[in-house]
């Protein structure tokens, strides 16, 4: 992981030079922490999260804490608005204190130079043992003395299934790939299909690429590889490609109507998907409460314990913030009190980065709607087993923009899941040179 | 006989065409949640319309009732001064002769051919200079700017306010402001509720400036609220219904303020038509 260090040195460097160095800190020291100290007086900081109902549990921490005030802002989902908005900010010189940002959008910011190194604040540098580490890897980019933001959610994958429908039909749940595509033909006898290949959920497809162990994006030294058609990932598209071709998986976009109804009439039995799902497949398919359950991912090798990622955020100090050590006081209680961890898995569902979260009573409850499975053991288990090799490249909207339209045209049977991925590969080159980002070739 | 069966036919065929979307909306508004997904789209099933709107009504304290009184704030207030600044400067375009007239004219046709969102980040970067992003002001003053509203309304007062009864309110001792406002806005009155009711409509429906601009939840109207609900509905899928029940609800007032204007706007087409 140090060579990644090196590479952002450089990125940051020249954003440096372009800025004019104004920033007081020596640039020969680019992307070490700043200093971490108290402000005098009380402060008031700005947090821009679309988390729904983020309101009430900043409510919790201002109560407690009236030297430092939180004004919580909103917007769209970042992806839809509120990453654009904070780059304009940021431009403007007005970004907010501190602001929610998925994983795979830090890598943008950190190149832009748009995030604060708080690794020189004592509480997050003794706070990194207490998180995930693969999720620990996603803010601190596999540097030392780094962390650019504070881990708040993860997506440990796994398979939601009918287990109804598996056991009536007399078909095992599978464990491993090889096992899934025997059932899906299986399946396909009874008329229905064994999972849906979502065309639009580019994300999906990384977290599977994510459980071979394989990255996108990887460091030589201090030019950015992009690897979108490397091994992993071919495995996997040939895989799901077969199973395209011989019609054994469904291809509905995700979170469409008629997506829900193929759940919802028991056209489609399974889903590997994260954490989260359990609340999409609860909503999306009501008629078929009591019915499901869950497993873990379907394996390479039979024995093997490895698991994906799908999502997952971070609460960010922006560059510009003029209070840096309450920031990061604050974004690290929202992250890692228990308080805090369970009003956020209640009201939106979020799955703590902390490995004491896992334990939360709420997550160690039975779910009426899987049967009372203990659900949130299985993921608990599975985040243990993400590997913290994946990175993300910091051009990831035009990247699944690209694989997205390439799986568009391979699920109706123009190209293939590996010619995307060999189109979008030459399409991030192409994007990350036209923003001066060094590559490899 | 034969075209004008052919004629209602294609109109009955565009009137299906563009009423289905607005019927999908409606009946999905009625169903609960469950029968959304599992029922026929374009049928009723259980009727839950009204505790659908209470819920959309009371989610978060209503956030829902603020945002349409924002849009309304933001659309209505903006239209009106759009039409009275636009029509302003329409009549003075086109019954005064000064230098550089057409100069001013042609830069704000020009206007016209720039479109709002390519403005948004510009506007974005000032209103930052002087710290005034994500106010009220941020989305309400460039609202009350129409290049259109100026060309019609010059157009309009060219050809309805003759220069004889401008003279006529001359003699008899009124200034040229009220001049304006009691001779001359009557005559203009269909081209400033054309205006009106332009102006209305795009800032109604303008988001690109909102989404860019505001950041505080009570400030939204409500376009960028419901894209924002809708953008979490992965997070929170009981959104979904929230986003159907508030988007129809959200037309209601272009609806009331069509039906309501479009009586001056008719009576307006025909003034003068025959002497």
């Amino acid at each position: 992981m140090k060579p990644f260090k090196s590479a952002i040195a450089v990125a940051v460097l020249s954003a440096i030079a372009l800025t004019g160095c104004s920033s007081s800190e020596s640039a020969d020291t680019a992307g070490s922490a700043i200093e971490c100290t108290p402000s005098s007086g009380p402060v008031t900081l700005s947090f821009t999260s679309w988390i729904p109902g983020i309101e009430d549990v900043v409510d919790v921490w201002n109560k407690a804490n009236p030297e430092i005030q939180v004004k919580v802002q909103t917007g769209p989902n970042g992806n839809s608005g509120t990453y654009q908005n904070f780059f304009n900010q940021l431009k403007a010189g007005n970004a907010p204190d501190l602001g929610q940002v998925e994983y795979d959008a830090l890598p943008n910011f950190r190149v832009q130079d748009g995030l604060t190194n708080i690794a020189a604040c004592q509480d997050v540098a003794d706070a990194e043992s207490s998180f995930i580490p693969w999720a620990w890897n996603q803010v601190s980019f596999g540097e030392e003395n780094a962390a650019y933001g504070i881990p708040q959610d993860t997506g440990p994958m796994a398979l939601f299934y009918r287990s109804d429908l598996f056991k009536k039909n007399n078909i095992a749940v599978p464990t491993t790939w090889e096992e899934f595509e025997k059932a899906a033909v299986e399946v396909r006898k009874t008329g229905s299909y064994i999972t849906n290949f979502s065309q639009n959920d580019v994300n999906q497809f990384a977290g599977l690429v994510w459980q071979t162990g394989d990255t996108w994006f990887k460091n030589d030294g201090d030019k950015w590889n992009v690897s979108l058609a490397g091994t992993g990932s071919t495995t996997v598209a040939d895989y799901w490609q077969d199973l395209i071709d011989r019609d054994l998986v469904s291809s509905f976009p995700g979170w469409t109507s008629e997506w829900d109804n193929a759940y919802n009439t028991g056209k489609v039995w399974s889903w590997n998907s994260a954490v989260w799902g359990a609340n999409s497949v609860a909503s999306g398919a009501p008629d078929t409460a009591g019915k499901w359950s869950v497993a873990p991912m379907p394996q390479w090798e039979k024995g093997d314990n490895t698991s994906g990622n799908w999502g997952g955020s971070s609460t960010v100090v922006f560059k510009g913030s003029e209070h840096p050590y309450e920031a990061a006081k604050f974004a690290l209680w929202l992250n890692t009190s228990s308080e805090s961890l369970t009003m956020l898995n209640e009201s939106a569902n979020l799955y703590p980065a902390t490995t004491a979260g896992l334990d939360l009573p709420s997550l160690k409850e039975g779910v009426e709607f899987y049967g009372d499975q203990k659900i949130y053991d299985v993921f608990a288990a599975s985040a243990n087993q993400v590997s913290s090799t994946f990175v993300w490249g910091p051009t990831m909207t035009q990247t699944y923009n690209s694989v997205s339209d390439g799986f568009k045209a391979a699920v109706t049977g123009k190209g293939t899941l590996v010619d995307s991925l060999k189109s979008a590969q030459e399409a991030t080159i192409k994007e990350l040179k036209t923003q001066s980002i060094p590559v490899a070739e | 006989m034969l075209p004008r069966m052919g004629a209602m036919l294609i109109m009955a065929v565009f009137a299906f065409y563009f009423l289905i979307p607005i019927w999908w909306l409606f009946v999905s508004a009625t169903k609960s949640k469950g029968d959304l997904t599992s029922t026929n789209p374009l049928w009723f099933s259980e009727f839950n319309f009204f505790e659908n709107v209470g819920n959309v009504l009371t989610y978060r304290d209503g956030v829902f009732l603020r945002w349409i009184g924002n849009s309304l704030a933001y659309a209505g207030g903006g239209a009106l001064i759009a039409t009275v600044l636009a029509g302003m400067c329409g009549y003075a375009l086109a019954k005064y002769s000064f230098r550089g007239r057409e100069l001013i004219f042609n830069v704000i046709l020009g206007g016209v051919l720039v479109p709002a969102t390519a403005l948004a980040l510009p506007l974005f970067l000032m209103f930052s200079q002087i710290n005034a992003t994500n106010t009220f002001w941020a989305v309400f003053l460039p609202s009350i700017v129409s290049p259109f509203g100026v060309y019609l309304t010059r157009i309009y007062a060219g050809s309805s306010v003759p220069d004889e009864l401008m003279e006529a309110a001359r003699l008899d001792g009124a200034s040229e402001v009220r001049t304006f406002f009691s001779v001359s806005v009557k005559l203009m009155f269909p081209a400033l509720v054309t205006v009106f009711l332009f102006q209305f409509v795009a800032i109604w429906n303008n988001f690109f400036l909102p989404l860019i601009m505001l950041r505080d939840e009570a400030n939204f109207p409500v376009t960028l609220g419901l894209y924002t609900w809708n953008s979490q509905i992965n997070q929170i899928p009981e959104l979904r219904m929230y986003v159907l029940v508030g988007a129809l609800l959200s037309i209601i007032p272009l609806i009331v303020a069509f039906l309501f204007l479009q009586r001056f706007w008719r009576s307006g087409l025909g003034a003068g038509s025959v002497k």
